[in-house]
């Protein structure tokens, strides 16, 4: 019973982090490719992480697997921030379908500081 | 604890976000999407390491697995910030 969650859980933590691959590849612009990159992936560190603690259920593999799993979601999305925020100051255009600019002409001429 | 086939099927899926992520670092046309390229062959490299513990039922690389997670962090952050910073030097 529990080698069948181990399993179901490897299987789905390695498909996210392809699907998180794919969308790295696919998507059409660096905006977009972030937001594929982070949440899929970090998806997938944590189910591999609890397949982890159903298979060796002992105290240290516990506590480090539950620590690493809040690593994760907690730096993930900064990395992505700053990526995200070094590409805009690049005034890095988003694609033909881009809908929605809200930091448009928020930022000053020198492009460093945010005047909202 | 991990079955013969399915690892083969761990593996491969985990091999294949390994080369697509590759092959956008190849590609990207700016330095950000190199950067994002990069960040996730380190996210694939930790949970390939995952998978192995879960392979060989070996929870000693945990240790491993959590450092590398670190060095991947602070290599992204460092990377952006240079990113960040080469804005001056361009105008």
């Amino acid at each position: 019973m529990i080698e069948w969650a181990v399993n179901i859980l490897a299987v789905g933590g390695a498909f996210f982090v392809f699907v998180a691959g794919l969308g790295v590849l696919r998507m059409p612009d660096i905006y977009l490719r972030i937001h594929a990159a982070t949440k899929a992936s970090s998806l997938g560190i944590g189910l591999l992480l609890i397949a982890l603690i159903l298979m060796d259920p002992t105290a240290p593999v516990i506590v480090k697997s539950v620590l690493m799993i809040f690593f994760v979601f907690l730096t993930a999305p900064v990395a992505a921030h700053m990526i995200g925020r070094a590409a805009y100051l690049h005034h890095t255009q988003g694609w033909a379908g881009t809908k929605k600019d809200e930091l448009k002409d928020k930022y000053a001429a020198d492009h460093t500081k945010l005047d909202s | 604890m991990i079955w013969g086939p399915v690892a083969f099927l761990v593996f491969g899926l985990l091999g294949g976000a390994f080369l697509l992520a590759l092959l956008r670092l190849l590609r990207g046309p700016t330095l950000s999407d190199r950067a994002i390229a990069l960040d996730l062959l380190g996210v694939v490299m930790v949970a390939l390491i995952g998978a192995n513990m879960l392979l060989s039922e070996e929870t000693l690389y945990l240790d491993v697995f959590v450092v590398f997670a670190i060095v991947v962090f602070f290599g992204t952050i460092a990377l952006a910030r240079y990113i960040e910073k080469r804005i001056q030097d361009d105008d």
